[in-house]
């Protein structure tokens, strides 16, 4: 395997804060992975440190094995899509398209032409006047048409609705497995994306909070509802991440329970429920939140 | 797919359980990485993994170029293991669950051939 991102000890502070302090991982070639995490956690400051729009106030990026600000040789094979583009004034969708044509050399016209139609995107508008949807379907359109080596999409569907977020995941499996290549997506509908999902990376506060395989964290947390005493002999010594009581019963997420675990709490009469990605991603920023404080 | 287990695990009990009810036959094609993966929505690399443990169990076997194909003797041997888990699977739970209604487990017994009967 190869590391085509690989960042280490990284920061960047805009005077006394914090933005990104202290921030290690790799993303593998050929692969799907998530930057997950809240509002201001982190997350478009770590794309744009990747993309050399950002310089690093400490420690090292290396995207395809160099330095990526002012390297064109990297940056022709990247694309960044953000959620807030802005546009040249009176710039309209076809235009935008035409300069991405020249600007990516694995442009595939008749993929973004198809991609237009199936997006419903009034190319003749100018971009200022579309709807928050129609932008975010011009940056995904960009996004998958580009062809790049590594793609990082920025929260790329804010204001789609339900059949283009559907239609948007579908081409990027589909375009995906035709066309492997590094795909870095951040979103805050972890579960709708959640699938599609190789490795997760989840900041918090400007630091890294998880950084796993999406398949090693499905299963590793379980919420187990019973008697108040019942859980709470179970949960005792067990990392727990979230707990809540009402009347008798009591509501607890642990993580680390085997399938021996498992059965044992059912055996014990505690009814058991499976932890979305998203769920145990927010009871992770919680503890950690709580941590903190 | 549910949230319960890696996905990579639910695809490979999917594709033994096709298997076992016959709706994959012995040296019947299997659907391509790729298709799976757009099927239930996931990442390739995810169906990949799921399909190669049942190639790593000789469940499934390539022919290079050609694609994935149900192995001969399969059927027998997920029937055989599946027979063996069977018990931890159901059977505890089910019990625990009658105990706590206060059944025993001749009424539970009972129920079971009543059911099985029709």
């Amino acid at each position: 395997m190869t590391a085509v991102i690989e960042v280490t000890d990284l920061a960047r502070t805009y005077g006394k804060v914090a933005a990104v302090a202290d921030v290690s991982f790799s993303i593998e070639e050929n692969s799907i992975c998530g930057l997950l995490g809240r509002n201001g956690a982190g997350k478009t400051t770590l794309m744009r440190l990747v993309t050399g729009q950002e310089f690093a106030s400490a420690g090292e990026i290396r995207v395809f094995g160099e330095d990526p600000v002012e390297n064109a040789g990297v940056l022709a094979r990247t694309c960044f899509v953000r959620e807030s583009q802005v546009y040249p004034d009176g710039f309209r969708g076809k235009h935008v398209l035409k300069a991405a044509a020249q600007l990516f050399p694995n442009w595939d016209a008749d993929y973004a032409a198809r991609l237009v139609a199936e997006f419903r995107v009034p190319l003749d508008r100018r971009m200022k006047k579309m709807s928050r949807g129609q932008r975010s379907s011009v940056g995904v359109i960009i996004g998958l048409a580009s062809r790049a080596d590594l793609t990082l999409l920025d929260e790329p569907y804010a204001g789609l609705d339900a059949v283009a977020r559907e239609l948007f995941y579908d081409h990027l499996l589909k375009d995906y497995s035709e066309n492997p290549r590094t795909i870095v997506l951040s979103t805050h509908l972890i579960d709708e994306a959640a699938r599609l999902l190789e490795h997760v990376l989840v900041v918090d506060n400007g630091s890294l909070l998880m950084d796993a395989a999406a398949d090693d964290l499905r299963g590793t947390a379980v919420t187990l509802v019973g008697g108040h005493n019942a859980v709470e002999r179970f949960a005792s010594g067990r990392p727990v991440l979230g707990w809540e009581s009402i009347g008798g019963i009591s509501s607890v997420t642990l993580t680390g329970l085997s399938d021996a675990d498992k059965a044992d709490a059912a055996a014990a009469g505690l009814e058991l429920a499976p932890v979305s990605l998203q769920q145990l991603i927010v009871s992770r920023t919680r503890s950690a939140q709580e941590a903190r404080s | 797919m549910d949230d319960s287990r890696p996905i990579f695990l639910q695809i490979a009990e999917q594709l033994e359980s096709q298997i076992i009810d016959g709706s994959m036959r012995e040296e019947a094609q299997v659907p391509s990485i790729n298709d799976l993966a757009a099927f239930h929505r996931i990442n390739p690399a995810t169906a990949l993994k799921g399909v190669s443990l049942l190639v790593d169990q000789g469940i499934i076997y390539k022919r290079r170029g050609v694609g994935m194909f149900v192995a001969d003797g399969a059927r027998e041997r997920l029937v055989a293991s599946r027979r063996e888990t069977f018990g931890d699977e159901y059977i505890r739970p089910l019990v625990a669950r009658a105990r706590a209604l206060g059944m025993s487990p001749e009424q539970l017994i009972e129920i079971i051939r009543r059911e099985a009967a029709q």
